[in-house]
């Protein structure tokens, strides 16, 4: 209760007692069936199922993809918050209903609408095809879709940040003689910084989980342009629970480890 | 350095924030911007530090026009009203901001630069905050880092927007002090924007006093008080009592008030007198006022009076006999100051 004591609003037993059994019976419990599946196979089999290459090469591709892809993703979300937020254009409006489109849409329309565009006959695909580009089918296919379906989470994660900073501390720059270059480099970069990395961090979160929108434009041909989250998809077709739940720990773990040092390296950043 | 602005105009939509406004302020001087909000004195600070443009009109410093000067070439130290320092560096990297940003050829090295710094830090009294982020020190303190800040590239103009104004009264008379010494012993010129009267009177050498974006009165803080030019000047500047009279060939007459006459050069017509509380005299009755209550706490008695329908009070010299109370007295109006009414800041009030 004594955390209770300095809170004005009451049901504090209620709301806490609602939250975690709710967090229990909707992420807790499921990841408990998640971890203990994949030990039927015993320790040895464990191993042996995810160093096939096949698997190697899926999780390579899924988090490689999606690191990339959230790479891309934050100067250009960081482009596209500045300008919805610092200027006034006629259809901004609609503009910024669009940002949020790849949000609302079923994944695997925008998968398929994305193949339809970018495959060798489509208006896109058949600018890049006399340039040797070849994007449907092809782990670029993959970062496309990662691309596409990541960015609303930058966007939208900088907004109320940049609508946030003093303007003052812009101008307090100028008249301190700092060109315009040097204020977004030490003035305001630094000050979204924080925020950059938790926008990478939900884009990534988002890509390496990914999975209607990229099977239908990345091909998926084992070794080459198969994600990991296909493959378990694959395994549970195969019957072959416990190897797809040892794939799916792996994931696990593997973005846990990820978002774990990008939540560290954030609040350093907001501590200097 | 000396900083000439002549017939500055600039309009907001279609109200004007600068009317056709002229000053010269002069090597060494600290001078004050006096006025109600809405009167245009932010925006006078940001036009001449760049931050903003004026329509027309022309700004010089040191006989140098600052026509297509951009604001970071015109060293000048701008202080803001919220302090503006960059949260995510230390006090002293804040402070040496300024000077890391010079390019390669005119910037000191990096120990100069820190010598510098805590140099500065030391002369603002809070050399031990170096390693501190803003969010860490207190409101005065950030004033002080702002300050720093500003002085750290050797500004020829020194401009501050309401400098004390999110501090606590205590922390306000303090700092007001200090500030004016630092001026004196840095041998500043500096422009300071304020809505206090009190802070503008005390600190500033001359003072400017601004209405809608025009200069009503520039003068020191005696003659300002002591000389209002119209009005306006008159009553933002301390407590006034507004007395309505009516001119009839050079001569003021009061309702109300027979026999108390004040010559005057006001045109012929109705208009408005205006006298501080300390400047009316009570003489010894009979006559048309009444007093109504007497406090003698402090120096100065207060004591409260009705004439002619209205109730005001009167501030008498030390030392004067009280007066007694539901008694009446004469009054002696003559240090009253006679206005036409079309000079007056709220016509409705004076109709």
């Amino acid at each position: 209760m004594r955390l209770a004591r300095r809170s004005s609003l009451p049901g504090f037993s209620l709301t806490l007692g609602i939250t975690l059994t709710w967090l229990s019976l909707i992420v807790l419990l499921p990841l408990a069936a998640l971890t203990l599946r994949p030990w039927e196979l015993g320790i040895a089999g464990l191993w042996h199922s995810l160093t096939e290459p096949r698997v190697l090469a899926a999780l390579r591709l899924s988090f490689g993809a999606a690191t990339l892809a959230a790479a891309i993703n934050v100067p250009l979300g960081l482009l596209i918050a500045w300008v919805m937020v610092r200027y006034r254009f006629p259809g901004r409006g609609l503009a910024d209903s669009i940002i949020d489109m790849p949000l609302a849409l079923p994944t695997a329309v925008a998968g398929i609408s994305l193949t339809a565009l970018f495959a060798p006959k489509g208006w896109i695909g058949a600018l890049l095809t006399p340039l040797g580009i070849k994007v449907a089918y092809t782990p670029l296919g993959v970062l496309v879709a990662l691309i596409f379906v990541g960015l609303p989470f930058v966007v939208r994660m900088l907004e109320p940040i940049i609508l946030d900073l003093p303007a003052d501390a812009e101008e307090a720059a100028a008249t301190l003689g700092a060109t315009r270059l040097q204020t977004l480099w030490r003035v305001t970069l630094p000050a979204l910084a924080p925020t950059l990395l938790a926008g990478f961090g939900a884009a990534l979160a988002r890509g390496v989980g990914e999975y209607g929108s990229v099977i239908f434009i990345a091909g998926n041909m084992p070794m080459v342009s198969e994600i990991a989250p296909l493959l378990i998809v694959i395994r549970l077709e195969q019957l072959d629970y416990a190897g797809a739940a040892a794939l799916g720990v792996a994931m696990l773990l593997l973005s846990f480890a990820i978002l774990l040092v990008i939540n560290r390296l954030q609040r350093w950043l907001i501590r200097t | 350095m000396s900083l000439e602005l002549r017939d500055l105009r600039k309009h907001f939509g279609r109200t004007a924030a600068l009317d056709g406004l002229s000053l010269s302020v002069p090597q060494g001087e600290f001078l004050a911007l006096l006025g109600p909000s809405g009167s245009g004195k932010t925006t006078l600070l940001r036009v001449v530090a760049g931050l903003e443009f004026a329509e027309s009109g022309a700004i010089e410093i040191n006989g140098r026009s600052m026509h297509d000067v951009p604001a970071r070439k015109r060293g000048i130290g701008l202080v803001f009203q919220h302090y503006a320092l960059f949260r995510h560096m230390s006090v002293a990297r804040n402070v040496a901001f300024g000077l890391e940003v010079r390019r390669r050829s005119e910037r000191p090295a990096s120990t100069a630069i820190r010598t510098k710094v805590a140099e500065l830090l030391d002369l603002m009294g809070i050399g031990e905050l170096a390693e501190r982020y803003p969010e860490q020190i207190s409101g005065g303190q950030r004033q002080r880092v702002a300050l720093a800040r500003a002085l750290a590239i050797e500004p020829s103009l020194l401009l501050l927007d309401e400098p004390f104004g999110a501090l606590d009264a205590k922390v306000r008379k303090n700092l007001r002090i200090w500030l004016r010494d630092l001026h004196n012993r840095m041998g500043l010129t500096s422009v300071f924007v304020t809505h206090d009267q009190n802070e503008a009177l005390e600190m500033a050498d001359r003072v400017a006093v601004l209405r809608a974006g025009r200069i009503e009165q520039v003068d020191t803080p005696d003659r300002l008080y002591a000389e209002p030019v119209n009005a306006f000047v008159h009553e933002f500047l301390g407590e006034s009592v507004r007395l309505d009279c009516i001119v009839t060939a050079g001569t003021a007459r009061f309702q109300g008030l027979c026999g108390t006459n004040l010559a005057t050069n006001c045109p012929p017509g109705p208009a408005i007198a205006l006298v501080r509380p300390h400047e009316i005299g009570l003489l010894p009755g009979p006559g048309p006022v009444r007093v109504e209550s007497v406090h003698a706490t402090g120096p100065m008695p207060r004591v409260r009076v009705t004439f002619a329908g209205r109730t005001t009070e009167v501030l008498l010299p030390e030392a004067a006999p009280l007066p007694t109370i539901g008694q009446g007295y004469g009054i002696d109006l003559s240090r009253a100051r006679i206005y036409t009414l079309n000079d007056v800041s709220n016509p409705l009030a004076a109709s």
